[in-house]
């Protein structure tokens, strides 16, 4: 909160170190939503009192009202259309006498525009990139995109399955891709921490699988409402044993829907566990974007007929097997968690297994990498400073940059954060590197420091909870360069 | 119509060595599932084994049909989504007492109320066999072992009454030594449309010296006059514990979890064959251009 922050509100519940810095202004919420009949009407007015602030129209305000509490009957949609223009009239006067100044001009060009949030986003771009069988155990901020997901099930014509634990969610998003659905899991750490056995599973049975990981601050359960990026190296090595996987996190809610629709191709080709790590930051937000370019989404499947000596796990130079699905084919398919030959039957052959392990922990691995997606590089390639960053703190790094208005310093952003390319090394070469990541370890910069070698010389880290605002990263920035 | 369980013979370099000890009740259990799915008609393209882990669970590496040899405990999940996703096969999950009533007991109970229609084999032999001669969830009272040197004193797991107290859709006991009358009873689970549960009574030759193929036929008598459609009934055999009652205890019938789902309400299509419904999306994205 800078200077300028106007804070409306009532006294009593604002804390007076609070009040000393900002420009408080005493509105009485309370007092309005009794006057209406309940202090249940308080967030009613508050809304009203915000449109009025912004001379929005009330009839799109009361529309929204009257479809919200339709199912709660007439009395309580009058009743909460009767706070709201009380609420309307407060902003207004407020306004009116220049207790307030809020000056927003009309932008007409983003009426067509869609509002979207950070989950709708995850579980639209789950179902363009062809999902069709989510499980999951509800856990805070992940349930969202399942709570979406399970009201358009009929519609998509899906599975959505809220199951006993976190082991069975993921252990039957693993039967569902053995049987040839696209599923994922959503969950955020604790009960990731809980789905590491099946990822691991995951990574022998050569199973693919999405799990969308919205992290929250942990260890343990944390603040469960609050958001950090704390949960990197717990995605990098959950599991036992040794076996690649993808990890994305998108940057922006268009990037969240993408994302989330590219990770079922990764998934179906790769055959490894794609881990897409949103926050609670990113999922909880909503902001209007132009449009979602569903042309772009190509729905990839890799699922090939079995023929009659089908080797589930051929040893191939990529190592990539090509996989096929019971029910398709004449082949018998025959996966499993233990070490297995070609067929999938258990071996304790040495050469065997020495094999298998390079298959899936390097040859797999350097196949995945050589396709791996570059980061963004915002500013110029020749910056004396770049700026690091990684997931949903993409725009609030950006907009600061942007402030800051210097030549010298570029951003460069992952949202495809593992495996890296070795070939972005040269990126860094030179350079002095500010990391700014959400979490009190700087996770990605141990990342890149043991991927590719590179130190960072600055970290901006935050980890109280709250996300980065754009003022925060700019006074840190300022403070680090010369 | 196949008859042959010869055709579920696997004919894979893997699967001609046998982990089991010579004499093991597995090899028993095997005999009457390829006969039962023989004689159901089922080929192996149709049939998925989704097992656990143990001595039971290695059943998909010695038999011709799909298989998954999964985690300990979880053979339950994958195979209830595996039937979700192709409601076409015919999916058994297969595993030990320890695999099914220890490490896995929470998705047994989760999945009797969610009842898919598969058929969970529970191979028990009252002992774990693979870690050499721990005691089970069904080990009897007193017994010593290894690891319980002073006698088993937890009161043993009874998976029949737990089964029908919560209203599981289908619940049996055989015992392996019967083998046509096993053949019946999982040819049976198998056709009944919901989770069929049977608990298959077998001796451990190696750890277990106490429940021995004689002790099974001593201490095991077939229910003659039983209606399996009265759960009362089913549960006051369920806790007869000298001698153990054979046969089908209790029969539910009650809509599967792949029929109650919104993905089977218009289309029977299996879920690898659907394109993803970009028209729905777009719908639900201009929905979002106002407010």
């Amino acid at each position: 909160m800078s200077e300028n922050t106007v804070v409306l509100g009532e006294r009593e519940n604002v804390e007076d170190e609070f009040l000393e810095k900002v420009n408080f202004i005493e509105i009485p919420l309370s007092r309005m939503a009794k006057e209406v009949g309940s202090p249940l009407y308080l967030n009613t007015v508050a809304a009203g009192v915000i449109a009025g602030l912004f001379y929005a129209d009330i009839e799109v305000l009361e529309e929204y009202l009257r479809k919200r509490f339709a199912s709660k009957g007439e009395k309580v949609v009058d009743r909460n259309i009767e706070a709201a223009i009380k609420g309307y009239k407060l902003g207004r006067t407020l306004c009116e006498e220049g207790i307030v100044g809020v000056e927003v001009s009309r932008d007409r060009s983003v009426k067509d525009e869609i509002l979207l949030s950070g989950t709708e986003a995850v579980a639209l771009g789950a179902l363009a990139g062809g999902m069709n069988f989510l499980s999951f155990y509800p856990m805070s901020p992940s349930t969202g995109v399942a709570v979406f997901l399970a009201q358009h099930a009929e519609d998509f014509e899906i599975i959505v399955e809220q199951v006993e634990d976190e082991i069975s969610a993921i252990n039957m998003a693993l039967g569902a891709w053995f049987a040839g659905a696209r599923a994922m899991v959503t969950t955020s750490g604790g009960g990731f921490a809980l789905m590491t056995e099946a990822i691991s599973l995951a990574g022998m049975a050569e199973n693919p699988v999405v799990i969308h990981l919205a992290q929250r601050p942990s260890p343990a359960t944390g603040l469960p409402t609050r958001t950090m990026q704390g949960d990197l190296n717990l995605a990098l090595h959950a599991g036992h044993g040794e076996f690649p996987r993808i990890i994305l996190a998108p940057g922006s809610i268009e990037e969240a829907f993408y994302l989330t629709a590219e990770a079922f191709n990764l998934a179906d080709k790769y055959q490894v566990p794609v881990i897409v790590m949103t926050d609670e930051y990113l999922v909880d937000t909503y902001y209007n974007i132009p449009d979602i370019e569903l042309d772009r989404i190509k729905v990839e499947k890799y699922i090939v007929e079995a023929e009659e000596d089908y080797k589930r796990y051929k040893l191939t130079e990529d190592g990539i097997s090509p996989r096929a699905i019971p029910g398709y084919g004449k082949g018998i398919i025959v996966a499993n968690g233990n070490e297995h030959d070609e067929y999938g039957d258990i071996t304790e052959d040495g050469e065997l297994s020495r094999l298998m392990q390079e298959k899936r922990a390097i040859k797999k691995l350097e196949t995945i990498k050589k396709n791996a997606k570059l980061p963004k590089l915002v500013g110029d390639k020749n910056a004396k400073y770049l700026v690091i960053g990684w997931g949903s703190t993409y725009y609030v790094i950006k907009d600061a940059l942007e402030q800051l208005n210097r030549d010298d310093v570029a951003f460069l952003h992952f949202s495809w954060v593992y495996p890296l390319r070795d070939d972005i090394k040269e990126l860094f070469d030179g350079k002095v590197l500010i990391d700014i990541e959400g979490n009190v370890t700087a996770q990605f910069a141990q990342l890149l420091k043991k991927e590719i070698g590179v130190n960072v010389s600055y970290k901006i880290l935050k980890y109280d909870g709250r996300p980065f605002s754009v003022e925060e990263i700019l006074d840190a920035l300022k403070e680090v360069l010369e | 119509m196949n008859l042959n369980p010869k055709i579920f013979e696997s004919k894979r370099p893997g699967s001609q060595d046998v982990a089991w000890c010579p004499g093991c009740g597995n090899f028993g259990i095997r005999n009457i599932l390829m006969n039962a799915l023989a004689e159901l008609g089922l080929t192996p393209q149709e049939v998925v084994i989704i097992s656990g882990i143990g001595q039971a669970a290695k059943m998909p590496h010695y038999i011709n049909v799909h298989g998954y040899h999964t985690l300990h405990g979880r053979a339950i999940p994958i195979a209830t989504a595996v039937k979700a996703s192709n409601p076409e096969l015919t999916v058994i999950a297969e595993g030990g007492d320890g695999d099914m009533y220890a490490e896995g007991g929470n998705h047994l109970l989760h999945a009797i109320r969610r009842n898919p229609d598969i058929t969970v084999l529970i191979h028990d032999n009252q002992i774990y066999g693979l870690t050499k001669g721990q005691a089970s969830p069904t080990t009897m009272l007193g017994m010593k072992t290894p690891t319980q040197p002073w006698g088993v004193f937890e009161e043993p797991f009874n998976p029949i009454a737990l089964a029908i107290a919560l209203n599981a859709s289908f619940v049996a006991r055989t015992f392996m030594g019967y083998f046509k009358e096993s053949v019946e009873i999982i040819k049976k689970a198998i056709r009944h449309k919901g989770l069929a549960i049977v608990d298959i009574l077998h001796p451990c030759v190696s750890f277990n010296k106490v429940n021995t193929y004689q002790w099974y036929r001593e201490h095991t008598y077939w229910m003659e006059d039983h209606d399996p459609y009265n759960r009362e009934d089913a549960f006051k055999r369920a806790i007869e514990s000298d001698p153990l009652p054979l046969g089908i205890f209790y029969i539910n019938e009650r809509p599967t979890f792949e029929e109650m789902s919104p993905a089977y309400k218009r289309n029977k299509m299996p879920l690898w064959k659907r394109e993803p419904k970009i028209e729905e999306i777009k719908k639900i994205l201009d929905s979002k251009r106002r407010f």
